[in-house]
């Protein structure tokens, strides 16, 4: 169905708001046919980001350019993306039907083509036969894929979307998520995704940029960005991380020993050189054992059972560590002193 | 920049087709429209016979190369420098001289129009430079007003194609065209006002004149406080203005608690209330009270006759003027207050009396201060609208007048003192903007009404008993007292002569509205019809020209961000507060000679109830518009959509009975106004409210109640049939909003988050 799948590039933008700078300067390329998520906490500047590349605000400096071609002054609707709306922007006095073929008749297609193209579209998501259903009498799931198809029927070189899964429930967002991804994988299109729930970044992307305070914080693969963060702010984002200070004993190639409460490790060196470092370790990566002392002893100050797991609170010297522990039959009660101990996976060096 | 070929040309080509247009427009005004102002009237179409050949009705081009008026080719090397524009093809020196064509043209037109008068050059400092004119100038025509239009269009159009608003010509184009008429038709107006303020009758600039006029012990002589007779006419409308104002508010909230705090039986009665003052052509109920407490009223002739109390002229003056004013405004500080008063969220209140305070405490604690910002606002609205009011001052003021009479008096009367009416309308101008400012500025964010869209559950406590008590019997004698002042309007109409012969009868609505049949063909015999006609005429076209100006304004206002825009919107707002005699003598001021003369035509008064009803529109556009989630708009836009389709496509459609409410309202207002109307009537075309007034100068009281409840009666069925065909349509698309508010709500706060 698509069949230019066009590449994105932003050189050297920025974009002020009066005297506030939402976007500083950013530099940033999707390959086509890549889905890309845009990742980051609210007012990073990652929906403005998506709104530049829609056209619907204009940077104050720098180029974008879709499929090759220079759009910087282009307005919205002379630019070949289209954009699903965080709150689909369904037109509220048309059907689903009017809704899907609208953007076709803006295009110039006649009337019965438009409706045609719009049927098939509806079917592409699975709402064959819902076309005359006004948007008011669906589900927000099938709301949903109306505006999915809506913008997909275009054909655009890039498909954008804006936060779609928001709207929906906590159910309802894995399967259309999955539906979503699946959709981009068949029909080969471009697609540049915005949200702030790393769980759906991490299962939808191809490429994940993480933003923060209008810059990119780090960009890569899932597996990158959560196995090798950059900084603790990326370690904490993506998955939660422990951030604890640690010695870089020895660098030999790709490996470091590290010594952290008086416990050697081996990780990762990813560059870094001996000295002192910090180490982001994720929840399920720390053991806990009931200890009266220990190397790296620690007090359970907080515990909360959560079925197939335990979260647990530690207080130890290097501050006050996140546990997961996944056996639940041995519960450890607040006040007890445990030994701390790493596992081999999960712990990574931050270089930032 | 790296365009495609094949986007470059795609633009390229849009550009150029809506260039092209813009250059046949002025091609046309140039060419084939008669420059200069057609006597007999653009649309008499009598100029295309003599279209050569009279000198008055050529083409600007034959103007330039005929009549020797040579100041006219720099209108034309504009138009050539838009046209020579098109065939660039570099974007940045191609968008450099549209915007510079566009600029010249309309700044040329303005200066030579200002500066060439009928008899030659209007400035002795051209006249020094350039030598004499051999001839003037008339009037501009529709050549020159097309030509003028068009050059707004090629400015925009450069705009957009230098990046302005997104680069969205039809955006800037509307903001643009916009900005133009509101200069043209209401700065310009008042500017001349002030300028004439300045003026001797000679036209010289005379600031002895304006000094004496301004320093004229009759404005602002304090007598009254040392033991004199009276005030001066300034302090005596402040007064009455703050004693309208005072009055009005305390009752609209009397009204207002009772409508919504009580169990008062007949609260769907009250709310009717509020549509009265719209329906209610202005003099209307000081000519009721005149057939109530009038030296011939029955209240008086009853009081004489059973008491022997001697008639007196007590009505005629500030107590009759204040009596009416209140009356007249009452509704609509209650129309104001019941939102303020519903307002105050009921938690509040609810969290105040678990915090162990009674009613009578949290009403004075919590209520009443949540509700202070309002009653201020409702308080400087009765004190605009009662230094605006021009009818009632008019049937009662006798010889007091007030400030807005008193501008009436001057220009029309014997004195005709164009000076002294401009300086009085600058004074009026002065407290009614001040008290403008003052709501603006001073209220701005004082708002404590809490309408967040969350179902607030919890009920408004009830009143105290003693209050309750209170405002039920202010509210009940007021509501019977407004009853029979309408009731009078309603019988007046058939009494033969108030006072002295009260036996019914048909006559005056036969000697207003009297049709017979001659020859097989009806004849509108009543001398009403004429005024009525040409009333309803101009207020059909006036109706959507008003609410399409207003809505257009009203999106842009909402939807677009541009440089200035909140101080567009602020002197749009401002006009609000320009009383309607201070516009009618403006218009006179700005439309009676060249460049612009329009006085005694149909257009001027269309053009009066577009800008001076237009910020109903904007509000009502306003308010509406801030409900559709922007979202909707940037769907459009990515879809391709241009703004003008999605104008049409999207915003239209769902914003009909804010359309529907902007076309009642401006059809209904441009038939009940008269302040500004008064001044810019013609033998031609009179306005059923001017004739009126003249009825009742002359006397004819029973003629004028039966025409004033005739138009009452035509409103009322107006806005009833309007109310149903919109009460439907809210029907159906409430279910649709409901869909709607689901993806809406959370929209809201993502924009916050974003």
């Amino acid at each position: 169905m698509i069949e230019k799948p066009g590449s994105v590039v932003f050189q050297n933008v920025r974009k002020m708001f009066g005297a506030f700078t939402a976007i500083h300067d950013l530099s940033l390329t999707v390959e086509p046919g890549t889905l890309v998520t845009l990742l980051g906490p609210s007012g990073c500047g990652k929906t403005t980001t998506l709104r530049m590349l829609a056209g619907l605000e204009h940077p104050t400096s720098g180029r974008i350019f879709i499929g090759g071609k220079d759009v910087t002054m282009l307005p919205a609707n002379e630019r070949d993306v289209s954009m699903v709306f965080q709150s689909y922007a369904l037109f509220p006095h048309m059907n689903s039907l009017e809704n899907v073929a609208y953007g076709l008749e803006s295009s110039g297609l006649g009337r019965r083509q438009a409706r045609q193209k719009a049927e098939h579209g509806l079917e592409l998501v699975g709402l064959a036969g819902m076309g005359g259903r006004l948007p008011s009498e669906l589900s927000g799931g099938q709301q949903q894929r109306v505006a999915v198809a809506r913008a997909l029927v275009l054909e655009p070189q890039v498909l954008l979307l804006d936060e779609p899964l928001s709207n929906l429930d906590a159910r309802l967002r894995r399967r259309v998520r999955t539906e979503i991804r699946e959709l981009q994988q068949r029909l080969q299109f471009t697609a540049v995704y915005v949200t702030h729930d790393q769980d759906e970044a991490l299962a939808v992307s191809d490429h994940i940029v993480v933003m923060k305070d209008g810059n990119i914080a780090q960009q890569g693969g899932p597996r990158d960005l959560y196995e090798a963060p950059a900084s603790a702010f990326i370690a904490d984002f993506i998955g939660e991380a422990n951030v604890v200070p640690c010695e870089i004993l020895d660098v030999d190639g790709a490996e470091a020993t590290i010594r952290i409460a008086g416990l050697n490790h081996k990780v990762p060196s990813r560059g870094a050189r001996p000295g002192r470092g910090k180490l982001a370790v994720r929840p399920n990566s720390i053991t806990v054992e009931p200890a009266e002392s220990a190397a790296f002893a620690g007090r359970i100050s907080h515990a909360a059972y959560l079925g197939d797991h335990i979260e647990y609170e530690a207080e130890t010297d290097d501050g006050r560590l996140f546990i997961v522990d996944h056996s639940v039959e041995r519960p450890l009660a607040p006040g007890t002193q445990v030994a701390i101990g790493l596992r081999n996976r999960g712990i990574a060096i931050i270089t930032e | 920049m790296q365009f495609s070929s094949v986007e470059v040309a795609a633009a390229m080509s849009n550009r150029n087709r809506r260039l092209d247009f813009a250059l046949a427009l002025g091609a046309a005004a140039m060419i084939l429209l008669p420059w200069y102002r057609i006597e007999r009237g653009f649309f008499s179409f009598s100029w295309i016979a003599e279209f050569l050949t009279d000198a008055a009705a050529v083409p600007a081009v034959a103007q330039i190369f005929g009549q020797g008026r040579w100041w006219l080719l720099a209108a034309l090397f504009a138009v050539v420098l838009a046209a020579v524009a098109r065939f660039v093809t570099d974007p940045e020196r191609r968008s450099r001289l549209l915007v510079s064509a566009g600029a010249v043209g309309i700044g040329f037109l303005a200066l030579q129009g200002l500066a060439i008068g009928l008899t030659g050059w209007n400035w002795s400092i051209s006249e020094t430079i350039f030598g004499p004119l051999r001839d003037g100038q008339p009037s501009m025509g529709a050549g020159a007003v097309l030509l003028a239009v068009t050059f707004v269009l090629i400015l925009s159009f450069g705009l957009a194609e230098r990046g302005v608003m997104k680069g969205d010509a039809f955006v800037t184009a509307t903001i643009s065209l916009l900005i133009f008429l509101v200069t043209v038709f209401v700065f310009y107006p008042i500017a001349s006002m002030f300028i004439a303020a300045f003026q001797d009758f000679d036209g010289s600039v005379n600031f002895s004149g304006f000094t004496r006029n301004f320093l004229d012990p009759s404005i602002w002589s304090l007598d009254c406080l040392a033991g004199g007779t009276r005030c001066g006419i300034a302090w005596r409308t402040l007064w009455l203005a703050i004693m309208t104002a005072s009055a009005s508010t305390l009752l609209g909230l009397a009204f207002a608690l009772v409508a919504t705090r009580t169990h008062f039986p007949f609260k769907k009665g009250l709310r009717l209330l509020t549509i009265l003052p719209i329906i209610t052509p202005p003099f209307v109920i000081g000519l009721a009270l005149t057939l109530l407490f009038g030296r011939a009223g029955i209240v008086t002739q009853g009081l004489s006759g059973f008491f022997g109390i001697e008639p007196s002229r007590w009505l005629y003056g500030l107590t009759g003027i204040w009596i009416a004013q209140v009356l007249s405004f009452t509704p609509i500080s209650f129309l104001v207050l019941i939102g303020v008063v519903e307002g105050v969220s009921p938690s509040m209140e609810e969290a105040s009396q678990t915090l162990r305070a009674n009613r009578w405490r949290t009403f004075w604690r919590v209520s009443l201060p949540l509700m202070k910002p309002g009653l201020a606002n409702a308080f400087l609205i009765g004190f605009i609208e009662s230094m605006a009011d021009f009818g009632n001052p008019l049937v009662l003021g006798g010889s007091h007048g007030v400030l807005s009479t008193e501008i009436f008096f001057a220009v029309v009367g014997s004195q005709n003192d164009p000076a002294r009416a401009a300086v009085l309308a600058m004074i009026l101008l002065g407290f009614t903007l001040s008290a403008f400012l003052a709501q603006r500025l001073w209220l701005a964010g004082k708002n404590f009404a809490t309408v967040t869209g969350k179902g607030d559950s919890g009920a408004n406590i009830a009143l105290p008993r003693p209050l309750s008590v209170a405002v039920h019997a202010v509210v009940i004698p007021w509501m019977i007292f407004t009853l029979v002042v309408y009731g009078m309007i309603l019988v007046g109409g058939f009494v033969k002569t108030w006072g002295l012969d009260n036996t019914l009868t048909i006559d005056h609505y036969a000697r207003a509205f009297s049709v017979t049949v001659r020859d097989g063909a009806l004849v509108w015999t009543g001398v009403a019809w004429n005024s009525f006609w040409t009333t309803m005429k101009i207020a059909l076209i006036a109706a959507p020209l008003t609410a399409a100006v207003g809505l257009a304004t009203a999106y842009i206002i909402v939807r677009q961000r541009f440089a200035g825009r909140e101080l567009f919107e602020f002197a749009l707002m401002m006009s609000f507060a320009i009383p309607g005699t201070v516009i009618g003598i403006s218009y006179i001021m700005a439309f009676n000679l060249p460049p612009l003369e329009m006085t005694g035509t149909a257009l001027i008064l269309v053009a009066c109830f577009v800008f001076r009803n237009m910020p109903v529109g904007v509000r009502g556009g306003i308010a509406a518009m801030s409900q559709l989630d922007r979202s909707l708009d940037e769907a459009s836009m990515t879809l391709k959509a241009t703004s003008f389709r999605t104008i049409r496509k999207i915003i239209m459609p769902l914003l009909r009975p804010a359309i529907t409410a902007a076309l009642v309202y401006s059809f209904v207002r441009a038939i009940t106004s008269v302040s500004a109307v008064v001044f810019l009537v013609s033998a031609q075309y009179n306005m059923a409210t001017s004739y009126i007034v003249g009825l009742v100068e002359n006397g004819e009281y029973g003629v004028a109640i039966a025409y004033s409840s005739m138009l009452i009666v035509v409103m009322i069925a107006v806005i009833a049939g309007f109310q149903l065909l919109v009460g439907e349509r809210r029907l159906r698309r409430e279910n649709r909003v409901a869909g709607l508010a689901r993806p809406n709500a959370p929209a809201l706060t993502q924009e916050k988050a974003a």
